[in-house]
């Protein structure tokens, strides 16, 4: 279970959260959802501790710690694949940089990689292959972290809707077949609802949570589901209430 | 061939044909201005002698390129890990551009003598600071999401030096190189003018003294090539170091 209790993030004298708590169950799949500029990616940067909190306290299975660097995985929008190495190099650097059996974590990769449909494209370049399949392989070293814990960055947010459609089915793989625990930022709303099992809405200035929704049904849910489009209408008009709200 | 090497050539061509007429119909004196298929001749006929020569002054500019990297390396890498060090040796670096190096040649033959150890160090000191100050922009621009995605993996400083800051700072690195070989060229035959026992530039002020204007251009011509072989071997290198930059 990730626990996040009072966290507080200062800049210029201005709180970008202050007193933040946030409660994920293991295994569950949370979506915090608010408008760009609220604070979701500075959230993130005090989680994985890029920046120190100014207060707070956040814990990972009942143990305390300063924040989740050593915890956590990490998949952000960009695919962030190094370019002068090929696929299957570029999923194995959490392995070398960790330290770990190159050689076990050369065959789960590849293993990792016919589930995601990346077979025969091991050897490829980043630049040789589309969008997509660099998405998944992101997501390939996303898993070859070895953590339970993975936040995503708005991670599908600059793939086309096609593409898109196809690795949300894959990030929900995360959750049902590997067994991880979800943390995702976003600004998309049908994404959000496709995929989380518990759905936080944010408030702006500071950030806070202004409301959770627990999501029922199997997922990838469908929008034909007419209870499902009246949640999307409702955090709608909350989202664009906010952003009126600021523009004043 | 494409177009723009068949223009390439055309000008040459042109250039060459308009100096070689120049020459003919004016009737300049070979000891003032020679034509080019003279000098042509001169640097083939007096292969033998200049090719020794070539080699000491090559012997110069490729130390001088290595002992160049030696420092500029391990000091852009420092500078980067540093950021204290960076603010610390930037105003030296600065005026160690100030200074007209060109104007220290007569002091490096008082310090090392008229041995290869004066020009090694010109050129040495002129490439140097391209070379340092490409490879730390390179370092630099470095993207944060990278440096976070790295941080997260748990990787050291040298790890991800080798895997992430280093790949990523090779084109700068190859383009501040690029600048620098052609630079040190010059360097070691100023350093060769004002006092050596060997080497193209001391061959130089030896057939101007006397004269022999069409050996100075040979000279010049043998030079030139040298330096653009050193320019296409760098490029090569470069090709060869970054595959990922041809998309």
């Amino acid at each position: 279970m990730l626990s996040v209790s009072g966290l507080t993030k200062v800049f210029d004298q201005q709180s970008v959260f202050s007193g933040f708590d946030l409660t994920v169950t293991r295994n569950r799949f949370a979506v915090l959802i608010g408008p760009s500029g609220c604070g979701k990616s500075t959230f993130f940067d005090v989680l994985t501790g890029v920046t120190p909190a100014d207060g707070g306290q956040m814990s990972w299975q009942e143990e305390e710690v300063c924040h989740l660097g050593d915890l956590a995985a990490y998949m952000h929008q960009k695919d962030l694949l190094l370019p002068w190495f090929s696929l299957l190099e570029n999923s194995l650097l959490p392995a070398r940089t960790g330290g770990g059996d190159l050689h076990q974590a050369r065959s789960r990769a590849i293993q990792l990689f016919s589930r995601l449909g990346l077979s025969g494209y091991e050897q490829h370049l980043p630049h040789q292959v589309s969008g997509g399949m660099r998405q998944r392989c992101a997501l390939v070293r996303t898993l070859m972290f070895n953590r339970d814990l993975i936040l995503l960055d708005e991670p599908l947010s600059a793939l086309d809707a096609i593409t898109r459609k196809s690795l949300q089915s894959l990030l929900l793989l995360l959750q049902s077949e590997f067994d991880r625990t979800l943390v995702m930022i976003t600004h998309d709303v049908d994404e959000a609802l496709l995929l989380a099992d518990d759905l936080y809405l944010l408030s702006v200035k500071p950030m806070g949570i202004r409301e959770k929704i627990v999501l029922h049904g199997d997922k990838p849910r469908r929008f034909d589901n007419p209870e499902l489009l009246a949640i999307k209408d409702s955090i709608l008009q909350k989202l664009e209430g906010d952003i009126d709200h600021v523009s004043c | 061939m494409s177009r723009a090497n068949l223009l390439a050539v055309v000008i040459l061509v042109l250039l060459l044909g308009l100096w070689e007429a120049a020459c003919r119909i004016l009737v300049i004196p070979i000891f003032i201005l020679p034509p080019p298929s003279a000098i042509a001749k001169t640097a083939v006929l007096h292969a033998p002698l200049i090719l020794p020569h070539a080699l000491i002054t090559g012997l110069e500019i490729v130390c001088g390129i290595g002992l160049a990297l030696a420092v500029a390396i391990p000091l852009a890498i420092g500078m980067f890990a540093y950021s204290w060090l960076e603010k610390a040796l930037s105003p030296f670096l600065v005026a160690s551009q100030a200074i007209p190096v060109f104007a220290l040649a007569p002091l490096l033959v008082v310090w090392l003598g008229y041995g290869m150890a004066g020009k090694i160090l010109m050129a040495a000191v002129i490439i140097f600071f391209p070379i340092t100050v490409n490879l730390l922009e390179g370092f630099k621009g470095c993207d944060r999401e990278f440096r976070v995605l790295f941080r997260l993996m748990g990787a050291g400083f040298w790890q991800t030096m080798r895997l992430l800051y280093w790949p990523w700072a090779l084109p700068h690195f190859f383009a501040g190189l690029r600048v620098g070989v052609t630079v040190a060229t010059i360097g070691a035959v100023i350093g060769e003018w004002v006092g050596a026992q060997k080497g193209l530039g001391y061959l130089m002020i030896q057939a101007n003294a006397r004269l022999k204007v069409d050996l100075v251009f040979a000279v010049i011509l043998w030079l030139s090539l040298m330096g653009l072989f050193l320019w296409f071997g760098v490029g090569w290198l470069e090709k060869k170091s970054i595959r990922w930059k041809n998309i």
